[in-house]
Formats: structure tokens, sequence, C-alpha cells
């Protein structure tokens, strides 16, 4: 896998990583914080420090939900949920054409499923 | 025809050894207009100024140049050598050969040269020079005070204890601001009222300060030393003069659930009110969206029991105008609204508290009385979360992007009281960094965390809500052990950003005093005048120019009353004679020229002009002369040409340009 | 056309250099007390705020037959009348562009921030500027013929 350099996450996102004033907020609201191994604060410290291997082969891109609450509470404007789909980005574009068709949601969805998650879904793998 | 006089100093050696002095005035004394030129050895000495004065006398000069030093050392001098024999101070330039030309030069040749050359261009300036006469204006002695907080109270104090009659504007029925809210100060821990009643006590009873409560600044004219203002004071319904502050008026006042504005609504006051037991004035006024008889016509009750007959339903209120030489801004400031904040549950839950609405709860004579317990059901509780910047440094458009500087200090003070009266209580602080420059202010906090058992957590809480059993449950992050934390509480103290007075930006604009872009009053200068705003004669003092706590704020207040007592101590100002000037023939109104000036100095009158025989009248622009400073960004705006600076007119330079690059 | 290498070498450039009076004029000053000595070719304007220079100014000054013209001001923040060289770093940007859209190259202008202390940066800066203005030889292209004397 070919990796991204910090710059083309940082160009991919539109973040500026250099804003955080690192107070954890993002983390304190990731409502899937305990599933991740690396925390949104650590992604923007992992993209600022030049570290993309780490994200790229972390199953934190999976594990985030994409609901953008980091992104509406960061008080410094940083946006964690887009470096996070950056990496994601930069991983599912080496894999091919593995991403989700409108034609394949009806045989997926059933009563259960909730209605952020086919968002999220479609944020994620609709690119 | 001008007659010009130069002057070339030797500087003892230091022009001589590398300027060909001579040579300078042998080739100056070929220009045209001048008509006399001599050297000498030191054109300071006394010698060297009485042969300034000989020559202006005997050769009937009308301009001079001093070929010497740098101007910013001598010029004084020889205006005032020049004034002496009769000439116009301001017709006299000075060419820099010494600090631009000698001492950085080593080939004489060259020297010599660009020595002429600068002789020149100030000879060309110099014939052009007009008379000028600084402008002399009154001085009012009486200094306005906007604010009657702390920071107000201290500057009045200050000023009239100095001798000067001081008159405070306040807004609320009481003087007293955010401090009498107060409960202990940090870090000494004494009581905020037992501290500011007795000032505010000395500021009632001091014979040459005027307090209008309940008051506010409708409007403000003129300028340095003479400002005229005026003050709406509002209907009270209640004669100051009759009135005893009894109290009964308000026993009886059968409205009684109006939030208390002083309680931060955590409490109910009646319609007719002081907003709280120290207030100065002690005398009520109506709150009329409440008071049954201004809603219905009927009740009356406050008038009937008032033995002195004070309640005046009838009373207006009253614009009165007064003059002022200074005035002082000291509008102080608001916790934020945290209506766009609703990840910490403030609106939707009343155990989640501003840090100010914390002090009262916290005060023995606020709302419980000073016991701490859950708003929403009185009970004692057993865990307390603080979370530090709350909306502060936040760049986004929810909060502010500066650091409110008080709120690390007030955090750890609360937390160790809440600790200290309640053994029992858990107390958890959520903070980005702790910020604690000041004297005694790291000990303070240490102390917070190391005799107090203050729990400190490193990261911000991402969300507030209600936990299934009533609780409030607090999801925030520990940055240091990489955790997400989840702890129920049943109190949450927000330390809220704080911004300056809502009005100020309208107070701003009356005093055409400048604002940033947070609404907070800008210094003249950030370092060295902090408590003067770039408008001359308004003066800054406490938040309303940036955060502050509160021994920051007495001790700017008092630099503000010395600023004001300096002024005030003058008889007449003496404007700046180089200032700008606009054609009336020449301008056309377009406002460019207002829109730039820092000092408001500029304003536009209609004015009668006589442009070749025709009479007319124009909006044209008319430049304050006690009011403008002389920076000459006007003079560029104008798309006209009508504005000019005196001293350093467009004519003026444009002759140095064309003497320099002939 | 080229220009002849000898003749380059003795070229003397006019410059005219306008100084604030409270931060430049200063560092000027400073310059010259400490005796960081640079070309003579530099003659000083003092204005009392960078923004009192018109970009008739400049203007004139290559009209007149100048190589190079540079406005030093306060820091930005730091201008005694708070925003004069706000106004002056604007209205210079434009200027330079159209000055240099009319073939008057962008190193023959400039703007610089020199404060009263910083005698050593004025020194520093006018030797740059002065060599710059060198490397692009006589200002042609503005200057008027008319204004020339012999």
């Amino acid at each position: 896998m070919k990796i991204a350099t910090s710059d083309e996450i940082r160009a991919i996102a539109g973040v500026d990583t250099r804003k955080c004033m690192k107070c954890g907020k993002c983390s304190a609201s990731c409502p899937a914080y305990n599933e991740m191994d690396i925390r949104p604060h650590q992604f923007v410290s992992y993209v600022q420090n030049g570290d993309v291997e780490a994200l790229m082969n972390s199953k934190s891109i999976w594990k985030c939900l994409s609901c953008f609450a980091c992104v509406e509470r960061c008080p410094r404007d940083v946006k964690p949920a887009k470096l996070i789909e950056a990496v994601r980005l930069s991983v599912i574009r080496q894999r091919g054409e593995n991403y989700l068709s409108p034609d394949e949601i009806p045989a997926l969805l059933d009563d259960e499923t909730p209605q952020q998650l086919l968002m999220s879904a479609f944020r994620k793998y609709r690119k | 025809m001008q007659r010009i006089g130069v002057f070339v100093c030797h500087c003892g050696t230091n022009i001589a050894a590398t300027v060909d002095v001579k040579k300078v005035v042998d080739v100056i004394s070929k220009e045209p207009g001048v008509v006399h030129a001599e050297d000498y050895q030191y054109m300071c000495s006394e010698t060297g100024q009485q042969k300034v004065i000989d020559a202006i006398q005997n050769e009937h000069l009308t301009g001079v140049v001093i070929c010497s030093c740098s101007p910013r050392m001598h010029e004084g001098t020889f205006r005032k050598a020049a004034e002496k024999a009769g000439l116009n101070p301001y017709q006299l330039e000075i060419a820099n050969i010494r600090e631009q030309c000698s001492w950085i030069h080593k080939d004489m040749e060259e020297a010599t040269e660009k020595a002429v050359i600068l002789a020149r261009a100030a000879v060309a300036k110099v014939m052009l020079d007009t008379p000028l006469t600084p402008g002399e204006s009154r001085v009012v002695k009486r200094a306005l005070v906007i604010g009657g907080g702390i920071a107000g109270i201290q500057t009045a104090l200050d000023i009239a204890d100095a001798g000067y009659e001081v008159d405070i504007v306040e807004k609320t029925p009481s003087i007293g601001g955010r401090m009498s809210q107060l409960d202990k100060t940090f870090p000494t821990l004494d009581c905020s009222s037992c501290i500011l009643t007795p000032r505010m006590g000395e500021v009632n009873a001091h014979e040459k300060i005027n307090i209008y409560t309940y008051s506010e600044v409708e409007s403000v004219g003129g300028f340095v030393g003479d400002f005229k203002v005026d003050i709406r004071k509002k209907a009270r319904y209640v004669d100051m003069d009759k009135c005893t502050g009894c109290g009964l008026c308000q026993e009886k006042c059968p409205s009684k659930k109006n939030l208390s504005e002083f309680n931060r609504g955590l409490s109910n006051r009646t319609a007719i009110y002081t907003p709280f037991a120290q207030a100065v004035p002690n005398v009520p006024v109506i709150d009329t969206a409440n008071c049954i008889h201004f809603k219905t016509g009927k009740c009356g009750i406050c008038s009937k029991v008032c033995a002195a007959g004070a309640v005046n339903y009838d009373q207006k209120d009253e614009v009165i105008t007064r003059e002022y030489g200074a005035i002082v801004v000291a509008t102080g400031f608001d916790t934020i609204s945290l209506d766009k904040f609703d990840e910490y549950y403030y609106n939707q839950s009343k155990d989640v508290i501003t840090s100010l609405e914390m002090e009262r709860l916290m005060n023995a004579a606020g709302p419980t009385g000073g016991k701490v317990v859950r708003l929403s059901n009185g009970e004692h509780p057993k865990d307390i979360v603080f979370i530090q910047c709350v909306g502060s440094r936040d760049v986004t458009c929810r909060g502010k992007s500066y650091c409110s500087k008080i709120c690390c200090m007030y955090t750890a003070k609360q937390a160790m009281l809440v600790r200290d009266h309640y053994p029992d209580v858990n107390v958890h602080v959520f903070y980005i960094d702790v910020r604690t420059p000041g004297k005694n202010f790291d000990e303070f906090y240490r102390r917070a965390v190391e005799e107090f058992d203050v729990d400190y957590i490193k990261g911000q809480v991402g969300k507030v809500s209600e936990a299934p059993n009533g609780r409030l449950l607090v999801q925030g992050s520990d940055l240091l052990d990489n955790r997400q934390i989840k702890m129920e509480a049943d109190l949450v103290v927000l330390a809220t950003a704080i911004e300056p007075s809502k009005d100020a930006r309208k107070l701003a604009t009356m005093l055409t005093a400048s604002m940033d872009t947070n609404d907070f009053f800008t210094e003249a200068h950030a370092k060295l005048r902090p408590v003067e705003s770039p408008t001359a004669g308004v003066f800054l003092s406490g938040v309303c120019q940036g955060p502050k706590d509160i021994p920051e704020t007495v001790a700017q207040a008092g630099a503000a009353a010395v600023k004001v007592v300096g002024l005030l101590a003058k008889d007449k100002l003496t404007t700046n004679p180089c200032t700008a000037e606009s054609n009336p023939l020449f301008c056309n109104g377009c406002a460019s020229c207002e829109k730039v000036c820092p000092y408001g100095a500029i304003s536009y009158e209609d004015r009668q002009v006589n442009d070749h025989g025709i009479r007319e009248t124009r909006h044209v622009a008319v430049v304050n002369g006690a009011l403008c400073h002389g920076c000459g960004a006007c003079t560029v705006a104008c798309p006209s040409g009508a504005m000019d600076l005196k001293g350093f007119s467009n004519r003026q330079i444009l002759a140095e340009v064309d003497a320099i690059c002939r | 056309m080229p220009i002849d290498n000898n003749e380059n070498k003795e070229f003397k450039p006019v410059i005219v250099a306008f100084c604030c009076n409270w931060c430049s004029y200063a560092g000027a000053d400073l310059a010259g007390s400490s005796r960081l000595s640079y070309p003579a070719d530099v003659k000083i304007i003092r204005v009392p705020c960078s923004c009192r220079v018109n970009p008739l100014f400049i203007l004139r000054a290559f009209q007149k037959g100048a190589d190079g013209v540079i406005l030093c001001g306060c820091h930005p923040g730091d201008c005694h009348y708070s925003t004069g060289n706000y106004y002056a770093r604007r209205r210079m940007t434009l200027l330079f562009s159209m000055l240099d859209y009319m073939g008057v190259e962008n190193g023959r202008t400039r703007v610089e921030w020199v404060s009263a202390a910083e005698g050593v940066k004025f020194s520093q800066t006018m030797n740059e500027f002065i060599e710059q203005v060198r490397s692009l030889g006589k200002n042609v292209r503005l200057e008027d013929l008319r204004c020339k004397k012999n």
C-alpha cells in the first residue's frame, strides 16, 4: 500500500492541523471512542507529526461513524473527522472499486438498521 | 520673495571630518532664494543659536535651514531660537547630515555631495513652509466615568481625591458591578463585598463625586477637554431625595415572582426593588414591565406604604447635558450566551450553571443563603464537575478566540471552597491548560490540588446529558491516560467566556473610540499607552479594554485616573499645528477621509463657499484641529486632493522629491 | 538592451526612502549613531507616518529620475497612529503591482517595517535594496526626459 503524506491528507481533508490546541474535545465527544485504537485527538497529532502509515493501518478509520460530532464541537475548527475520512479515502482508493452502489441497499435493509448507519456507510463508501 | 538662511554645523568633527562643510556652504549659497549661508563649530551652542537669531533679524529671513544632527535631537532647540528672533518656529527645517550622512559614509566627496542634496531638499521644503500657530482649547475641569463597577469606582475615587469633580454614569440601579456579585476573591479568599462595600460608600459620600445610577449616556459631542454629553436618567418612579431606603415598599410589593438580575435569575425579586442589600444609592426602582400598577392601573401599595411619599408613578425619563474635560470608559463585561453550546446541557438542566451563578450560589446573601445545592431538587450534591474554557479560545462562530484570563483562577477558588465547606463532595475540573501567571496564583492553584484534593483532569468535556437516575452524565476525555471518561455528577459548573458589555459598541461609536473585532476598546499604544484610547480625552479602565482580574483592573483604573488628572490639571490644551486641512473648494464630500481617520477628527458640514464668484452651500469635510494627530492618512485617501497636511503638505514633499532626484 | 558592465559598475542609483517619523526615521538615526554604513545613494524624506505617502510621490520620484523608492514604517500593530501602516501597506501593494505592470520592476519598489530599535535592519535593508536596484540598472521606463537636466 502506498503511504500518503501528511500534506496529502491535509489537502484532501482541507484541515490545518496546526490549529489544534490539544483540548481533547473531539475524543470527549466521540461515540466510537472505545472501539478505536488511535483516538480522534491522536489523529490530529499523528498527521501533524507525519505518521500517516500508522493511521492507514489502524482500525479506527473503519470504526469512525462519520457522525461529525468532533467537527461540530471542535473549538479550533480542526475537523478531526475530515482527517479520518481523508486517511480512509486514501486507503479505499488503492483498493479499487469497492464502493457501495445504491442498488445494493434494499437487500441490506432491515428494521433494525438505523438511518445514521446508512448515512455513514454512504459517506464512507460512495466516494 | 523668500529669503532663506542656511546654517551648517561642524558638530566638532562629527560632521566636518566626513563632510566638507565649507563646500556645502559654498554650493548652497548659490541656490535660488538662499540669501545667507554660514557654518559654525556647534550650531546648538548658545553662540550658534545666537548666530541664527542675528541672521534672522539682520537679513530678514523668511525661512531657516539647519544642516546638523537629527531633527529628533535639536529641532525643538532651533525652533525656540527662531521664535525668539521673531520668525514662526514652523518655518525652520533641519537637514540631517550627521546620523544620515557623515556618520555612515566614509568617502568625503560622496558624503559632501549627499549633504548638499539633503540641504537642497530642506531648502525646497522650507520655501513652502507657512507660518503655523498651535491652537488652544479649554479644559473643563470635570471627568465622566461610564460604568460603576470596581474599575469605574476606583477611577472616580482617584480623580476625585486629586481634587476634580467626577460624575459616574451607571446603567443599573446601583453601582458595584460584577465585583458585587462575587463571593470570595482569589488568591487571598477575602470576601468580595467586604472589600467593595466600603469603596462604594466612599464614592457615595465623596463631595466631588456625583453618581447617576439607572442612567445611560445618550450622545457625546465635542472633543478632548471640552466634551458635551447627554445623559438619560431613566425614571425610577421613586424620588431620590425623599426616599429613606427603609425597604417597606419591597416588603409589601405583591409582584414577587420576577427574576433577580443580581442573582442571575436564580431567585426572585419584587417589582419595586434594590438589586442587593448594600446597593448604592439605597433607593429602589420600579420595574414597570412587572409592576401591577403599571400593568393594570390598580395596586399602588408601595405608594400607600411609603411614609416619605417618595413613590411617584408619574416620573418621566430626564435627559441632562453636562460638560466634561475627559471621559473614562469602564463598561466591564458579561458572560457569553450559551445558546450555541447545547452539548453542555445548560439550557436543558437547572443543575448546569455558569461560574457567575456559582458565585451567587456560594454567597451567604445569595439565593440559597450560601448553601451549594442541586438547583433542580435542592439536594446536597456528591459530585461537582467544573468545565474550563467554555466558549473561550474558540475560533468558531460559537465562542471567543481569546483566553478569558480569569477562569483558571476562579475555578480553582470555587473548587477549593467547595472542598473546604463540604469535604464529602468530590470535585473534578476538566482543563485544557491551567494558566496562572500572577503573584501567588500558581501556588493557589497547587493548593487546590495538593491540599484540597481537587481532581484536575487534562481534557475537555464533549457532552453533558441526563443519566437515567436523574443525575448528570459527563462525558470527557482524559488525554494523559488516553481514555474517555464517563462520570455522573450532581452539579456542573461552566467557566463561561466573558465578553465586553453589549452596549459597549454603541458607546464606542458615540465616542469615536476604536474597538477590536471582539468589541474590546483598543488602546492608543499596546505597550506604551495602554489606558488611553486613540481618541484624545477618552481613557480606558478595566475589562472594557481586555480580560482582567480585580487587581489588574484596579491598577489600570488608577493609571487611567492619573492620565485624566494630568489632562484636567492643564488650563489650556495646545494643539499640534501640523494637522490636516481640507480645502472646501476642492472637497466633493465623498467621506473617504472620514473613514480612514483613526481619531474621528473629520466631520461633514454645510459650508458657504465662493467658487470663482459662485456662492453656494456645499457639504464638505471639516477637520477638528484639537482631535487631529497629523498622521496624514486622509490626505492620501482624498480623491480630489482637497485634503492636505500642514507642515508636510503635498507640495512640500513633492519639492523634496524633486530636489533629491534632480 | 544589454547593459555595459563597466557602465554598471559606475552606476550610482538615485534612491528615495520615505521614513515615518516615529519608527523608521528613528531607526535610520540609530543606524547612524551605531555607524552602520550604507551607500550614500539613499536620501531619506521624513513623513509623519507611512500612510502620509501618497502614491503620487512615488510616481513623481520615478518621473524625476529615481531608480528605486523604498517606504519604511512602523511594524504592523506598532503604528504611532494605530492603523496608518495598514493603509500604507494596502496602497503600496496596489501601486507596486501597477508599477510592475507598467514595467517598473518590483525590485525597484519596496515596503519595509523598521522599528526605532532596528538600526541594523535599516542598514541591511538599504544595502540589500541598493544592490537590487543596481542589478536592475537605470530606471528608464517612467523617467520623463523633459525633467532631465543637461
